[in-house]
């Protein structure tokens, strides 16, 4: 009734064929039809971050993405940061700094921070606050985010790997 | 002072991994198989009876599976407050608010349940409405529930002391009216529940994204006509709530009401849209304060009255107007002083229990009232507050009982540390410090209901299991619990596990409201991990030849205090104890509930109020553009006495968290409600702080240490909420001259208010 058809998706390295309709958001694929929860819905219009996903390495929303957009395209949720259940240095830091608390969020900004990361490895704090700007927490008030992130900057400065 | 391993660190969350990982699992990332998906059909109208409802077309979809309506259920009302229930799960005679449920579908997917939702036609006849508590007074006012008579559905009156006569030998009486407005509570997580049904044994599970688990399951038993024993509720991870998953709400109800009828999972998860309008929001409030001073600024006599916006239905009615009272009468000391507040029903959002829960709007009021006075009179505010500041051990006039009060010390830290001194009244134009105190309660005593269990097993390998009813929705109970029991039984924290707040299994605790559960729950698993403490150390004292109270433990370790070669590893220890044929694993419960000198009952009696109070002060700098009215904060130190912090890394989130809240009730938050429609439902348009907006935050710790919280501890989770606004819009007056009676202070405002005060011939830079 709705054409849906098989789509291809590549995400955290791992092949997953799901049946979307023309209009399946990508934050939908990824939730009710691979099953990987971790990326989270919040407002389902584009405006807490909460769904922040990584489409070759950019930061995107999945809930404004349609889902076949993201086909033929590497696509990266936090189930994909660590290998091999080590914890990368950003989520190490997010543990170690307290950045996190009823932890809904964390995807979103854990993504958004590994872009900009990868993108800017020495950040300013202000650079880290406007990365940032589009993730919204009711918890922390961000302090604890914000010095997470600048640990995890710091750290890889000092030669502690990726 | 006795040396801690465990309480006292900044240790990690205990699931901090898995939701760094994406692995914590919240109600709505839970999957059974074969669930249905549901959607609940809400009033357009704000008030009007219900006169057809006609499901037909919804049910000749494919894919739907069953609609209910008010008139399917029992006719048996809920709510938190037992003596303010006034809510049915589903609207019955008529609705009371836009949004109101009045239906609910079932559907093989979303979209279909989406779409059946559309497809229930409701036939309303509307009826007059009334959106303002104060029209809602008046006679003649449309009544809400008419069965009630008015729509005053709560109030408070308190007198203390001879107010008139206090007033009488004041030097200065002065009168003042504030406003604070309608803020949400917007968690990230949306509302969710997720019912499953086993036919076979009458079983009924529910795991819902909530506070309350154990006052769930009564309200689910009393509403759906099934026995208590019969229903479990578990609590999984829950992204947030600060209030606003306090009540059973719809979702819980229509998803145990079809899993039962149709025998499968069913799930309902709630828009933003709904989140915003549908469940609680802060109660905006009227209030005006008439406070009588000398002329050194000691407070005489203070009389209050307080109009709270209700909205639809009671939730947490008179238990909020009783706290908005309640804790007027700290962190000053009021000897005289009259309260007056009422719980106002309108045809609005429902308002219900909001991070401090009535306190903050009274606390905006006599803050803001403070500066207004101190400036009045040309005594400095900060001075003016530790004159008037209560001390630990002073006869208490509504019969508090406190222990320790940081509050005069938290004054000065405040002051000194925001740079008083030296900035207030004396940075340029558009910049300037402010600053405002309050205190709050630790749970609250005397409340029928609120004991709490906890269990400890310690395993012949060592590893520690605790069951406790404690409802973490972020702020780390869990972790605090763990932490408290590690301590005690000398074990570091990765050894011990927790199954919190699953009606099933945990022992009962009332949940997470009023800042009680680090001592309520807290308190209970101490109690439990001292049982286990006190079988092990007996059989060890034995064995060593010692008094049990000549042991200590730690690091997985028992030794004589004082003799550390005399001991035996925790591994040892158990060996032997099972060799003995003692039975493993050992077992430990504990149950603690708020001691009660003279009873209260909440409303009409006086006495103490709560095992301890936390109190603070907090002071913001803030820089205004006259060009455009933004308000800036630039800083926002928070000095505060919590007792002794369990975890301080847990404490500070709690502050810094709070400290955003503050700000965005101050300045960016207000749910817009016009005729009843909330104009902005979404993240678009509610001024929710971001990471733009995070101001350098500095927090001092003042020590006390209180003989009932566990280790000395005192709350932290709703306090530091009270005061930012307030301390935000005192230093708007000093950077530009304007004093602001409304929340929130927006640009507009203070463009303004620049503009009024220019055209009257008033100050401007440099005047």
């Amino acid at each position: 009734m709705d054409g849906k058809r098989i789509l291809e998706l590549h995400v955290n390295g791992d092949l997953y064929e799901v049946a979307c309709a023309p209009n399946t958001t990508l934050l939908e694929a990824l939730r009710e039809k691979a099953l990987l929860t971790g990326t989270k819905r919040g407002c389902d219009l584009g405006a807490c971050g909460a769904c922040t996903v990584l489409l070759d390495g950019e930061a995107v929303l999945a809930c404004l993405t349609l889902a076949f957009e993201a086909e033929g395209r590497e696509i990266r949720t936090v189930e994909g940061l660590s290998e091999g259940g080590e914890l990368t240095p950003l989520q190490r830091a997010f543990v170690d700094h307290g950045a996190l608390q009823c932890g809904f969020c964390t995807p979103g900004f854990l993504m958004s921070a590994t872009e900009l990361l990868s993108e800017n490895p020495r950040p300013t704090r202000s650079e880290i606050q406007r990365a940032l700007a589009g993730n919204l927490c009711r918890c922390t008030g961000y302090v604890k985010i914000v010095e997470a992130v600048e640990a995890a900057a710091e750290g890889a400065r000092e030669g502690g790997g990726s | 002072m006795k040396k801690l391993h465990v309480v006292g660190q900044r240790v990690p969350m205990h699931d901090a991994a898995a939701k760094v990982t994406g692995r914590a699992q919240f109600t709505d990332d839970l999957v059974l198989p074969g669930t249905l998906y549901g959607k609940l059909v809400r009033s357009p109208i704000p008030h009007g009876r219900i006169v057809r409802i006609d499901p037909s077309r919804a049910l000749a979809l494919p894919g739907v599976k069953g609609v209910v309506t008010g008139k399917d259920i029992p006719d048996r009302v809920y709510g938190i407050v037992p003596k303010a229930k006034d809510e049915h799960a589903l609207a019955r005679d008529k609705v009371r608010y836009i949004g109101d449920e009045v239906a609910a579908v079932v559907a093989a997917d979303p979209e279909t349940a989406e779409e059946a939702a559309r497809r229930v036609h409701v036939e309303y006849e509307p009826l007059p409405a009334v959106f303002d508590p104060l029209e809602a007074m008046r006679e003649g006012a449309p009544l809400v529930h008419e069965a009630l008579g008015t729509n005053a559905s709560a109030s408070i009156r308190k007198e203390f002391g001879d107010v008139d006569a206090a007033f009488a030998r004041s030097d200065f009486v002065f009168e003042d009216s504030f406003y604070s407005q309608a803020v949400n509570h917007a968690p990230l997580e949306p509302h969710a529940a997720l019912a499953a049904y086993d036919p076979q044994d009458g079983d009924l599970t529910l795991w819902s994204s909530t506070q309350i688990p154990y006052f769930l399951k009564r309200n689910l038993a009393t509403t759906l006509l099934v026995p208590e024993h019969k229903i479990r509720v578990i609590k999984p991870k829950v992204g947030g709530g600060f209030g606003q998953k306090i009540d059973m709400f719809a979702k819980d109800f229509c998803a145990c009401w079809f899993a039962r009828r149709l025998g499968r999972p069913v799930k309902f998860v709630y828009e933003r849209e709904e989140a915003f309008q549908c469940t609680r929001q802060r109660h905006p409030m009227y209030l005006t304060v008439k406070t009588g001073v000398r002329r050194d600024g000691t407070i005489l006599a203070q009389e209050i009255t307080a109009h709270a916006d209700g909205g639809a239905y009671n939730s947490t009615a008179p238990l909020m107007i009783t706290l908005s009272c309640f804790f007027v009468m700290i962190p000053y000391r009021i000897e005289n002083l009259r309260y007056e507040g009422y719980h106002v029903y309108t045809n609005k959002p429902v308002g219900g229990a909001m991070r401090g829960h009535g306190i903050p709007q009274a606390r905006f009021a006599i803050e803001r009232q403070i500066d207004l006075i101190a400036a009045r009179i040309g005594v400095d505010p900060a001075e003016m507050r530790v004159r008037n500041a209560i001390r630990a051990g002073e006869p208490h006039p509504a019969g508090f009982v406190i222990h320790t009060c940081g509050f005069a010390e938290s004054v000065r830290e405040a002051a000194r540390a925001i740079g008083w001194a030296e900035k207030r009244g004396k940075l340029p134009y558009g910049r300037g410090v402010g600053l405002a105190g309050a205190s709050f309660p630790s749970g609250v005593a005397n409340m029928a209901h609120l004991a709490s269990g906890a269990v400890v097993q310690l395993l012949r390998e060592g590893r520690v299991n605790v069951l406790s009813g404690a409802a973490d929705i972020g702020q780390g109970a869990e972790t605090v619990i763990c932490q408290m029991v590690a301590e005690r039984l000398g074990v570091p924290m990765e050894d011990v596990h927790i199954t919190a707040a699953d009606t099933g299994t945990c022992p009962l605790d009332a949940g997470t409201f009023g800042s009680g559960v680090t001592v309520r729950a807290g308190n209970a698993a101490l109690r439990a991990a001292d049982d286990v403490r006190r079988q092990l150390f007996a059989f060890v004292a034995d064995r060593l030849e010692v008094d049990p109270e000549d042991l200590e433990a730690a690091d997985r370790r028992i030794w004589v205090r004082g003799s550390p070669t005399r001991g035996m590893t925790l591994a040892e220890a158990l060996r032997a104890y099972q060799y003995d044929d003692r039975p493993v694993p050992i077992v430990g419960r504990g149950s603690w509930i708020p001691p009660a000198e003279q009873p209260t009952t909440l409303l009409t009696e006086n006495g103490n109020f709560s095992p301890n109070y936390s109190f603070m002060t907090q002071a913001a700098e803030v820089e205004v553009d006259p060009e455009t009215g933004k308000v800036t904060v630039l800083k926002m130190v928070t000095a505060h006495d919590c007792g002794q912090p369990i975890n301080p890394m847990l404490v500070e989130g709690q502050l810094e968290g709070s400290i955003l809240g503050g700000m965005g009730q101050a300045l960016y938050e207000d749910s817009t409600c016009i005729d009843g429609q909330q104009y902005n439902p979404s993240f678009l348009d509610y001024g929710l702080p971001t990471a733009m907006e995070m101001p350098e935050v500095e927090g001092i710790h003042i020590d006390t240490d209180d003989p009932e919280g566990p280790f000395g501890a005192k709350e932290a989770g709703e306090g530091t909420q009270l005061a930012p606004a307030p301390a935000i819009v005192n230093a708007i007056a000093d950077a530009i001259g304007v004093e602001f009676d409304r929340l929130p202070v927006t640009p507009e405002r203070v463009l303004d208010a620049l503009r009024k005060k220019r055209s009257e011939g008033g100050a401007g830079p440099g005047g």
